[in-house]
């Protein structure tokens, strides 16, 4: 049997996905979701062969639902309007279906999938599904970071973070009073964070520049930046030249 | 321009050497007086240019620059006089011809600065011609813009292809819903193509369409999705320019919906204070998350541009939080008349 999880923050989008799955008997819908935390639940509780997933829901996008599982889930996304989605689809050749669509169309889409699961491609799929999800850069994304810890997920605004440490394969993201750990690269983040707060000031560190008080030399002529926290920060020698730039110093 | 205006000079200069000479002046006497009177001329003519770029006389008092000419052409005259008399002081005969030609010299003067008065008046007037073509064509491209830009804002695509998917999947299970949220959208459809974006319209018709809207999005956001709407009947004829509140409810609702979890209540109400029609719609928001946003913020920024455009005014739009509410203020004058 084929376990499938349906999300889609509109209740008779899913019932159309339900009704054309209903013709395939292998099929089973195990849980359908309105939102991305009960996605990333049903998800790890269900372990679906297969998700169907809208982009634009409620809190957290379809992308960053995906960021938060790994490994990423075989995934046939369901959109209305997505025009850079769309390309990042085509780019990645992962499967998706343009509301509404038809049932010609749906099958096919399932068609392709099984074909890719008895050829035992699924997990290149994945790595597609995980390459597209890395690049693909919602509006929204600059403005928040999406963090899971066990079932919990939280919403950082990217104000909130005072600076980001890398941490092997991981990040550290720092806020107030604590850290969460994502499996991204530096480069990722470097790339997504609003340019205008953010700096990456060493290779293993990216600094939210509301929360430098002071940039002091230290010893064999570096430099570090104190934080408000009271969190000294070093910078390299190329970082210190871009936080002189940008500060205008 | 001063090449053609010294060159128009230097052609009077030697017409006038020319007559002059013939008519017994020595040459020398011709070129110095010639110069002279033309260069005078010239200075005076050049006020009313001046002049004339810093105030243009209405039709009605029309003949001040008749009056104004005829001034000028009188002291351009006596300066002449005053000049010539100076430099040719010892030269009888000369003199003599030059009291003889005074009223010849007036009426020249007088033309010249006339005719330069005419000129410089016909310039400025084809140049006030094309700046009001100018401002014209300005402001239609601006109220084409505007207009396109709130079609796409009226159709968000989004909208259209989730509505036509809900669709879809209500003709398979429940096919009178399907057709009576066909008829819906094609209302709506129908009354955002057909509206005039300066039309000014009663607040009964424009929340009859967002009504349509509301339905609609009803059905896709299924229990979710709850409205209040709050208005009595002296408010409901008020007016208001068509299209306005859709946008703002649509933005109070993609809001509401996707920056909380639970049930989301959308409270519409309208009430007359003094001159205004006030609407006031609020959605719930989560400020913990909610990002913050340059100007308005939250996609009001066009409503705010339109309502610059209709009422010349910028303090129409506001926005507050209160808690975990997000409310969203529009205030319509009812004393401006700008239907058309």
């Amino acid at each position: 049997m084929i376990k499938v999880v349906l999300i889609d923050d509109e209740p008779l989008a899913r019932s159309i996905v339900k009704e054309y799955l209903g013709a395939h008997e292998n099929i089973t819908v195990v849980q359908e979701c309105n939102d991305g935390f009960n996605g990333v639940k049903a998800i790890m509780q269900h372990q679906p062969d297969l998700i169907f997933l809208d982009i634009q829901m409620p809190k957290i996008n379809g992308f960053e639902m995906l960021e938060l599982l790994d490994p990423s889930p075989s995934v046939i996304f369901t959109t209305a309007f997505d025009e850079y989605a769309i390309k990042a689809f085509e780019a990645h050749a992962v499967d998706y279906l343009l509301k509404p669509f038809s049932k010609e169309r749906f099958d096919k889409a399932l068609q392709k999938w099984m074909q890719q699961r008895e050829q035992n491609k699924t997990e290149q799929t994945q790595k597609n599904t995980q390459a597209l999800v890395n690049e693909t850069r919602s509006p929204e994304e600059s403005s928040r970071i999406v963090v899971k810890n066990g079932s919990n997920i939280r919403i950082i605004p990217s104000q909130d973070i005072m600076y980001i440490e890398a941490y092997d394969d991981y990040v550290k993201i720092f806020t107030k009073d604590t850290y969460h750990l994502k499996k991204k690269t530096m480069s990722h983040f470097e790339e997504v964070l609003d340019k205008v707060d953010f700096l990456r000031v060493h290779r293993s560190y990216i600094l939210n520049l509301q929360q430098i008080t002071k940039i002091e030399a230290s010893e064999k002529g570096s430099h570090i930046a104190l934080l408000k926290s009271g969190v000294k920060i070093p910078l390299s020698r190329m970082g210190y030249g871009k936080l002189k730039e940008v500060l205008g110093v | 321009m001063i090449f053609t205006y010294g060159a128009w000079w230097l052609i009077w200069i030697a017409i006038q050497t020319l007559v002059l000479h013939r008519l017994g002046l020595q040459l020398s006497e011709a070129i110095i007086d010639s110069a002279v009177s033309n260069i005078l001329i010239t200075i005076a003519g050049y006020t009313t240019e001046i002049t004339s770029r810093y105030y243009t006389p209405n039709t009605k008092n029309r003949w001040y620059r008749f009056v104004w000419s005829i001034a000028l052409a009188f002291l351009a005259t006596v300066a002449i006089r005053g000049i010539l008399q100076l430099i040719f002081s010892d030269n009888e005969a000369y003199l003599s011809f030059l009291q003889l030609s005074m009223p010849i010299r007036f009426i020249f003067a007088f033309l010249m600065i006339s005719f330069m008065a005419v000129i410089s008046w016909l310039v400025h007037q084809m140049r006030d011609e094309t700046e009001s073509i100018a401002r014209k064509e300005d402001a239609q491209r601006l109220l084409r813009e505007a207009e396109l830009s709130n079609l796409r804002q009226q159709i968000q695509p989004h909208f259209l292809f989730n509505s036509l998917n809900s669709i879809s999947a209500l003709a398979g299970s429940r096919p009178e819903e399907a057709r009576k949220m066909i008829q819906q959208l094609s209302d709506f459809l129908r009354g955002t193509l057909k509206k005039d974006d300066q039309q000014m319209v009663k607040l009964s018709d424009e929340l009859q369409h967002l009504n349509l809207y509301l339905e609609i999005e009803k059905v896709r956001f299924g229990h979710r999705l709850k409205t209040v709407l709050e208005s009595d009947d002296e408010t409901l004829q008020l007016k208001i320019p068509t299209l306005l509140l859709q946008p703002i409810v649509e933005n109070a609702i993609k809001f509401g919906l996707y920056d909380t979890i639970g049930e989301t209540l959308i409270k519409i109400s309208c009430k007359k204070e003094g001159q205004f029609l006030i609407v006031q719609v609020e959605n719930p928001y989560d400020a913990s998350t909610a990002k913050p946003k340059k100007g308005m913020g939250f996609g009001l920024n066009s409503i705010q541009r339109r309502l610059y455009l209709l009422y010349h005014r910028n303090d129409l739009l506001s926005a507050q939080q209160r808690e975990n509410i997000f409310i969203t203020i529009v205030k319509i004058p009812q004393t401006l008349n700008i239907e058309h």
